[in-house]
């Protein structure tokens, strides 16, 4: 027996839906953007083990899936050492962040090794310390470079949160197909992408105002 | 001994042995000028005075104090070498500036955040920013760029950049101001307004190291010439003598090229 629903209740469920790929975007911005900072100075460290280490960890995690790394740290764990098993949130926001700041770390990469060697001599002949170069000369100026590679990277995001659902995360793609098994009905999965497509077009404004305040300067 | 001193510094890339023992003096108030080929080792020199290249060995000597000595380089902190960097300025031929602050902020980043190492810096902060803030207007208005110190760095042409970056690197008052070939990215009809410049800080007797290719510069404004071939001072001496009467061949074939 088919449920009957209205456009409201489904709008209402997919909201909610929604809410939880939110989460899922705001926890791995949250440690994915630092994190990515740390593995980009350790790829580009002189300690080679360390170095070493980095690029590894970011060829493994680049080279892969994000839908298979979430399938080996949800059931890794459990199958190699019988650990239990992590919660599903706490899998999922792990294997965003980790996937996520990989890439973010090539970017942040990129950016730091695009600033001239000269900017960093003028602040040392002027007398400035390394840390007050990096954050006073050296970090907008790369926060520029990086703005366009990292909107992109970003609104990615946004839609890979869908695969979370292969290890049982309820988001918005998961709540739109139980419409087909409850109700029969198709038109709640085609209306999800009005909701990815609200969220990332206000992301492509955000991107474009910060792009826009840093346009005063040529780096 | 002169206010100035460098003895024996050598300095070596991989197999190049770009410096071969470099010893040369100079008094206050004086104007060197370093000229030679491309590849001479001119430039190398310029970096190792100013702390950005470790030299393999020699000594820097100012106003009679052993200043720096390469065979105790290892032991010094991040910290003293800032300290003794702060007796010399380097103007690049890049000029550097820092594209995302206006004029005023380039001249000022760093002496504000030197000020804050100042014991009294909380109690005094309006004061001494003031202090820095005057001083920036000042050296704007001795190198003609009152009006552009609100400009950023990409809406100055070639000239003007290469201006700011020497007042910025007055704004410490250094003890010695170098310049690394300062007019040779800058198109011919700018060269004029950065020359003019260093003729003006010549006449109020800043003490200046200059490594440049504009030889009737050079010969103007210099106090003492000196000739780099293959890492060593092949000659030098007072701009009449050097140009007029060079003694070594290598200096005269180096003025017959650029002589053209």
């Amino acid at each position: 027996m088919l449920v009957q629903v209205t456009f409201w209740d489904v709008t209402l469920s997919l909201l909610k839906g929604f809410w939880e790929t939110l989460e899922i975007f705001g926890v791995t911005l949250l440690f994915a953007l630092p994190l990515g900072l740390i593995i980009a100075f350790g790829s580009m460290s002189r300690f080679y083990p360390l170095k070493w280490l980095c690029r590894t960890v970011v060829w493994i995690i680049r080279g892969t899936p994000l839908m298979l790394q979430l399938i080996v740290f949800y059931y890794g764990p459990g199958l190699l050492f019988d650990w239990e098993l992590l919660e599903v949130p706490t899998a999922v926001y792990l294997t965003f962040s980790i996937n996520y700041a990989c890439y973010f770390s090539e970017i942040y990469r990129g950016g730091i090794e695009a600033i001239p060697k000269g900017q960093y001599e003028a602040g040392e002949v002027l007398g400035m310390k390394k840390s007050q170069i990096f954050f006073r000369v050296v970090l907008l100026q790369v926060i520029k470079h990086i703005i366009p590679p990292m909107s992109n990277e970003i609104i990615t995001l946004v839609k890979d949160t869908s695969l979370a659902r292969i290890i049982t995360y309820y988001e918005i793609i998961y709540f739109a197909e139980s419409y087909i098994r409850t109700a029969g009905l198709i038109w709640p999965l085609f209306y999800t992408a009005v909701f990815y497509l609200a969220f990332c077009g206000l992301l492509t404004l955000l991107f474009g105002a910060i792009e826009k305040k840093l346009s005063y300067f040529k780096a | 001994m002169g206010y100035f001193e460098v003895k024996n510094v050598c300095k070596r890339f991989g197999d190049t042995q770009v410096l071969r023992g470099i010893d040369f003096s100079m008094e206050k108030g004086q104007v060197v000028s370093i000229i030679g080929s491309s590849g001479s080792g001119k430039t190398t020199l310029l970096r190792c005075i100013n702390f950005l290249c470790d030299p393999d060995a020699g000594e820097f000597y100012l106003e009679n104090q052993l200043l720096f000595d390469a065979a105790e380089k290892r032991s010094l902190s991040d910290a003293a070498i800032r300290s003794k960097r702060k007796n010399f300025g380097l103007v690049f031929q890049q000029f550097n500036l820092f594209p995302q602050y206006n004029v005023k902020e380039n001249l000022c980043l760093a002496p504000k955040l030197l000020a804050k190492e100042e014991p009294d810096f909380k109690a005094r902060k309006k004061e001494l920013y003031a202090a820095i803030e005057a001083h920036a207007a000042e050296l704007l208005e001795q190198v003609g760029l009152t009006d552009k110190a609100d400009s950023y760095p990409c809406e100055l042409s070639g000239g003007q950049q290469q201006r700011v970056a020497i007042a910025r690197a007055l704004m410490l008052s250094p003890k010695i101001l170098c310049f690394d070939e300062p007019t040779s990215a800058l198109d011919p009809e700018l060269t004029g307004e950065v020359l003019k410049v260093l003729k003006e800080l010549a006449q109020k007797k800043i003490t200046m190291i200059i490594v440049t290719h504009e030889m009737a510069f050079a010969r103007e404004i210099s106090d003492k010439i000196v000739f780099m071939a293959e890492g060593v001072i092949a000659e030098e001496g007072d701009p009449q003598t050097l140009f007029d009467h060079p003694k070594s061949p290598r200096l005269q074939a180096f003025l017959a090229k650029t002589e053209v």
